[in-house]
């Protein structure tokens, strides 16, 4: 029994003693060499694609926001985005997505009430934005709730509104959204989209200029 | 082009990529754990460690060599956790209460990586980097270990030997896991992937004021997180999360990353057994399943049933507009059949259909090609059980490469294949049939009983994945799907070493023409044949009530 004991320790104690080894590889010069050579090659990646806009930061152009007034392109709903519940001294954005199923009547009213409302913001005199026109990444939350990009067609759904409310023309406004589409990489890989933020700041400077 | 070609492409270059990577990746595995040169860094390590690396060792040994450096792995990592709050580069982060440190230090060294806590709140850099990521490349490298452990007992004879753990587990990290993830590391980064330590830091918006974000090591942990199929995301977006998988392309590369060792490992199969036929018929079945499902998948989101994804006209919820249908589906497939559990869409918003895919993805049992080293492993258990039942039905004494498979040998395949069923099946009858644990459910109805059913289907096969509308922060599911983690982890792998043990001590028998030859695509119709109807028969009911009702409703 004392025997057995004895070699459990024993036993145990080199499995400590390698994971402690491997604890300093892997867990303390792997991340510093990865994160030398990352600041090192690609630092404004490696530190969040940071953008500026007059000279100030105004977010990352990977990180989705929210709350564009409606002079400006809107992004995706993003209803299962929270702020942090625990270590409460700071007020960070928790990514998330709604969990909602599919046939979760909660979802369905989330989803019919975003349609509603995309059509009124977005019809404006002389254009009529028909409910079978909206498209589905406009009604539903992404993954992260921090999706940067739209679709071209929500994005095109949004220029007569964009244009009218800016004093700009609608070919001005479209010529905007076709500079900031992005296909899919190598023709296949992903789908076409449009990144909110650089198109707003895009379109900020346009309507500046005017 | 359209969205559903687009998605078909990807499909085919991940394919494309697979195929010319698994020959030279298989045969390089097969030669580090066949080697008897060691590094000089490899020597220093054995001599910290104390261990000579030399030393054979036979299953027993094996095994506790396992489980020693395991149970070293949940404690240190719990302690970690527990002491959070005084550890320097933390953030300023509590530490982590007991219920969750021992769900999450369990998670980890499991490979499963099921995350009852929200990563960018939570944990700060030292668990993230110093902890959490060092269980990302260690349980990896287990698990290699014991498939290459179970695949010298078929190649060797009259021999108890297997092998040595602690050569075996410092080869995979050293001469596998860190070269490829390091390199994979550096081309997220370049892609837009962060990785700095600067903490938390306040960044101007465009309409004014600012956000909080949390920086970390990020492209380091993506690497290693997919390459090792752990699964487990610094932030609680995992792989959905722009500074995670910030591009198409790092979507497709990704789910490479996640899918390379796996099915790559069946060259090192064949390679060691002899004939590297044998590891095409195993690729065979693995890549089978595997297409099979993601097109089902495909089918499934693009038509998109359901009430709100009908009322939406398409299945976007819980998808990024960069990866679209095509390459989420490609994702939620890859990381269900695989023990990874990262995603980069949210499998609970998926149709009905798609979340019971992805449910029955991990009740497979993860061999398809699985985890790193457990999809191996678990396919090779499910190949004897198809040879035994194929000598039942021509009345032969079973044989696989050479090995005759018993009386001893079925009973610990048995044993492997029913642990996991009844610890799914036993752990959400229970929750169902409590008075508290319902009520984390997000959803009601048969997606309700859907999310607590995943749950344990995902903890028990060490997936990872959720339905993650369901509070797994309780005390209820931490403690639980603690127990099922643990159980799902190491009772498989006690059958898995003493099979692999009573393998090695046999004579091997002639090849003769009376001989089922499990080189040929017949037996790979066998094999699939079999893995598909032992799991339906299992989970049928339970499938039934849960995905199948709001599918076909």
């Amino acid at each position: 029994m004392n025997n057995s004991f004895a070699n459990t320790a024993r036993l145990l104690g080199a499995g400590l003693r390698a994971l402690l080894v491997l604890t300093v590889l892997t867990g303390v010069l792997y991340p510093l060499a990865v994160t030398g050579v990352a600041q090192a090659l690609f630092a404004g990646r490696a530190n969040g694609s940071e953008v500026r806009a007059d000279g100030k930061v105004v977010g990352s152009s990977l990180i989705g926001q929210q709350g564009y007034g409606l002079r400006y392109f809107q992004s995706r709903p993003a209803n299962g985005l929270g702020t942090n519940s625990v270590n409460t001294r700071y007020k960070l954005v928790l990514s998330g997505a709604t969990n909602l199923s599919a046939d979760s009547e909660v979802l369905v009213k989330q989803v019919e009430d975003a349609k509603a409302a995309v059509v009124k913001d977005n019809s404006v005199p002389g254009y009529t934005v028909k409910p079978s026109q909206v498209p589905a990444d406009a009604v539903t939350s992404s993954g992260s709730g921090l999706d940067p990009d739209i679709s071209p067609a929500y994005a095109e759904l949004q220029v007569h509104r964009v244009a009218a409310r800016n004093g700009l023309s609608v070919a001005r406004v479209q010529k905007l959204v076709e500079d900031h589409t992005t296909g899919r990489t190598l023709g296949f890989m992903g789908e076409p989209r449009v990144n909110v933020l650089e198109l707003n700041i895009a379109l900020k400077d346009l309507a500046a200029q005017r | 082009m359209g969205p559903v070609l687009a998605g078909v492409l990807q499909l085919l270059a991940l394919t494309g990529a697979l195929a010319l990577v698994h020959i030279p990746a298989g045969t390089y595995m097969a030669r580090v754990y066949s080697s008897t040169r060691h590094l000089r860094v490899e020597r220093w390590i054995y001599k910290g460690i104390g261990a000579d690396p030399d030393t054979e060792m036979t299953w027993p040994a094996y095994l506790r060599g396992v489980l020693a450096f395991s149970a070293a792995g949940v404690l240190f990592l719990y302690l970690l956790q527990r002491l959070q709050g005084v550890l320097p580069g933390s953030l300023h982060f509590a530490s982590v209460n007991p219920a969750q440190s021992f769900n999450t230090a369990v998670s980890f060294v499991t490979n499963t990586n099921w995350q009852s806590y929200y990563g960018e709140q939570t944990m700060g850099h030292v668990v993230q980097t110093a902890g959490l990521a060092v269980q990302n490349f260690v349980s990896a490298a287990v698990g290699i270990a014991v498939a290459v452990a179970l695949v010298r007992g078929f190649a060797r004879s009259r021999t108890g030997e297997l092998g040595n753990f602690w050569a075996d587990l410092v080869r995979g990290t050293l001469r596998i896991l860190v070269p490829v993830a390091a390199i994979a590391a550096v081309v997220l980064v370049a892609c837009g992937a962060i990785q700095n330590f600067s903490g938390i830091h306040e960044v101007g918006q465009f309409m004014g004021g600012s956000q909080q974000w949390n920086g970390g090591a990020v492209a380091s942990t993506e690497a290693i997180k997919e390459l090792g199929t752990n699964g487990g995301g610094v932030f609680n977006a995992n792989s959905a999360h722009p500074f995670e998988n910030p591009s198409p392309f790092t979507n497709l590369f990704e789910i490479f990353l996640i899918l390379v060792i796996p099915f790559s490992l069946t060259r090192t199969f064949g390679v060691m057994v002899g004939s590297v036929k044998q590891g095409y018929a195993i690729l065979a079945t693995m890549f089978t399943i595997w297409l099979g499902f993601t097109a089902l998948m495909m089918w499934t989101e693009f038509a998109h049933h359901g009430p709100a994804l009908q009322a939406a006209g398409g299945a976007m919820e819980g998808k990024e507009v960069r990866f679209g249908i095509g390459g989420s589906s490609i994702f939620a497939v890859s990381t269900t059949l695989t023990s990874t559990g990262a995603v980069d869409s949210f499998h609970s918003s998926f149709t009905g259909l798609g979340g019971g895919i992805t449910t029955l993805s991990m009740m497979l049992g993860e061999i398809a090609p699985g985890g790193t080293g457990s999809g191996l492993y678990g396919m090779l258990i499910m190949a004897v059980i198809a040879v035994f039942i194929a000598g039942l039905m021509v009345g032969r004494t079973p044989e696989y490469l050479g090995k005759k498979i018993g009386g001893r040998e079925m009973k610990l395949a048995a044993c492997y294949i029913l642990i996991t069923p009844a610890l799914v099946l036993v752990f959400t009858a229970a929750s169902m049939a409590l008075p508290t644990p319902p009520h984390s459910m997000l959803n009601s109805g048969a997606h309700g009983f859907s999310e607590v059913l995943y749950a344990f289907t995902s903890a028990a096969n060490n997936n990872g994945s959720a339905f993650a509308g369901l509070n797994a922060n309780t005390d209820w599911y931490n403690t639980m799907t603690g127990l099922a983690m643990l159980l799902g982890r190491f009772l498989p792998m006690v059958f898995v070493l003493a099979l692999a043990g009573s393998l090695a001590e046999q004579q091997p028998v002639p090849v003769t023409a009376g001989t089922l030859r499990t080189e040929k695509p017949l037996f790979t119709g066998l094999l699939v044949g079999a893995i598909l109807i032992i799991t339906g028969l299992t989970y049928f009911p339970a499938l039934a009530l849960g995905p199948l009702a709001e599918g076909l409703a």
